[in-house]
């Protein structure tokens, strides 16, 4: 079995599939045809420039390249967490760049260094791919989870108020909603992790297939992938629902709605 | 039965306030102007005004909910300090207008406090709670009903009856009845007095904001008014 390279021909063609989706947008008149030609030009060229800033990384594969590059995209990855959502709180940002790097950097080197046992542990083939997919779903789960937190916090203002007007401390009238919201920020990777190989072959497993590599072997490194993600997004999650709570409540037990701000 | 109670009372009022007040967060007008208040065992306290008076404000800053821009909130002759908020909040309860009950059925929202820390000491007494709901005119299978299932009168004694079995010193209602049917503003009315008359000694108060001139009347022994702010008596009723 050989393995296929891409010519740029090739890419075309594949490329010209979006046409079908510009000709849903046309003739169901969804009005997106704008965003397709962005997400199209935003995916060849986010691709072909992480292809050769890796290629060079790996070429170069110090640790003062690979060290800033994983700091870069922990901190794409906080800010994305940060989101547009229609609320927020002043700090957030920060809050997300927290969760998300003090979770998936602990757990990443768990990876590495404990399980997968690459040295150096900088070794980019390893470390960055691996990051990578860590960031990716804990930026969801920690998004979630703090939209949640607001939510659930302002909806349910007059409990929140009930449970300290009884007498409750700010963590017993939080409690209810920070449950909530790691609920919700949890349920994608657990969602995830029971389809996957029956609904879904994941995308490193699939590469590491089409590469050569024997299923089987594909097969034990997803499998230590998907425990990645999920204990990542979990400890992302919990993370930062525990920031949100500390920022919207006081030291002397209170509500501090006025600290949701609603983005126009 | 109910707790033990001093047996002579207390010469020290239960909430005092030193120049008080509040601010508008955005605007910085002033919410509450400077207030020196003091409410003492025994005291049946009515304020009245309009809408937007800042009655409210009052009642949220008394009950530590919000945070005072200046001055303090006293109890005992005490500041109150971070760690002890519980502790007072257990002491004096706020009951807001629209009443907030937890998903399941109204004894579990009755047993809800007993869950909290600041309870663990203390167990759910349904003899007690039955002699409430009685007060309030329900029968026991009342207990039974869905919290969700409640009109806003219902839900409203619930929540009066979920303070009222804790044994508060100090009540602040916040126009309970304002939405309410005259039968429920009735049951709310009976429940604070019966509670009221609780204390063997008087020991016990209540600030009851109201819009309603006559029940403000009827529930008070000194009647305040607010108006833009400012906090006034109105002489004593």
């Amino acid at each position: 079995m050989n393995y296929q390279n891409l010519s740029a021909t090739d890419i075309s063609i594949a490329a010209c599939l979006i046409l079908i989706n510009g000709a849903l947008s046309l003739g169901l008149k969804l009005g997106l045809e704008r965003q397709l030609i962005w997400a199209s030009i935003r995916t060849v060229v986010q691709l072909l420039a992480i292809g050769y800033i890796l290629g060079w990384v790996f070429e170069f594969a110090y640790w003062y390249v690979v060290l800033p590059l994983m700091c870069l995209m922990t901190l794409i990855a906080g800010f994305s967490a940060a989101g547009r959502g229609k609320r927020t709180y002043a700090g957030r940002r920060l809050d997300s760049i927290v969760s998300v790097w003090g979770s998936s950097w602990l757990i990443a080197a768990i990876g590495l260094l404990l399980v997968i046992q690459i040295r150096p542990w900088y070794e980019p083939q390893y470390a960055i791919p691996i990051l990578g997919m860590i960031l990716g779903n804990t930026l969801t789960g920690v998004s979630l989870g703090i939209e949640r937190m607001m939510q659930e916090l302002s909806s349910g203002r007059s409990t929140v108020e009930m449970i300290l007007s009884l007498g409750g401390s700010r963590w017993e009238a939080a409690q209810l909603a920070a449950r909530q919201a790691v609920r919700a920020g949890m349920t994608p990777t657990l969602n995830q992790m029971s389809v996957v190989g029956i609904v879904s072959l994941p995308g490193m497993m699939t590469g590491q297939v089409l590469a050569g590599q024997s299923p089987a072997d594909a097969v034990r490194y997803q499998i230590v992938i998907m425990f990645l993600i999920a204990a990542s997004s979990a400890l992302g999650t919990v993370c930062a629902v525990l920031l949100t709570y500390r920022r919207l409540f006081s030291a002397d037990h209170r509500f501090m709605m006025h600290k949701l701000i609603n983005r126009g | 039965m109910s707790s033990p109670a001093p047996l002579t009372s207390d010469a020290r009022p239960l909430i005092e306030t030193r120049k008080l007040s509040r601010l508008d967060l955005r605007s910085g007008a002033p919410l509450l102007q400077p207030v020196d208040f003091t409410l003492s065992g025994g005291e049946r306290v009515a304020i009245t005004g309009s809408s937007g008076s800042g009655k409210s404000v009052f009642l949220r800053t008394l009950a530590l909910l919000d945070a005072p821009d200046a001055g303090e909130v006293l109890w005992r002759n005490e500041a109150v300090d971070h760690a002890q908020i519980p502790l007072y909040r257990s002491r004096v309860c706020y009951i807001a207008q629209r009443p907030a009950l937890v998903d399941g059925s109204v004894e579990d929202n009755l047993r809800f406090p007993y869950g909290l820390n600041i309870f663990k000491q203390q167990t759910f007494d349904l003899e007690k709670v039955k002699g409430l709901l009685r007060q309030a005119g329900k029968p026991d299978s009342f207990l039974l009903k869905t919290a969700g299932d409640l009109s806003g009168g219902e839900a409203q004694v619930v929540s009066l009856i979920r303070a009222i079995q804790l044994d508060p010193q100090v009540i602040l209602l916040d126009e309970p009845t304002a939405a309410l049917d005259p039968q429920s503003s009735r049951d709310v009315e009976t429940l604070v007095d019966t509670w009221f008359q609780g204390g063997t000694v008087p020991t016990r108060a209540y600030i009851w904001v109201s819009h309603d001139h006559d029940q403000a009347r009827r529930m008070s022994n000194i009647r305040l008014e607010m108006h833009a702010g400012m906090l006034t008596a109105m002489g004593d009723a």
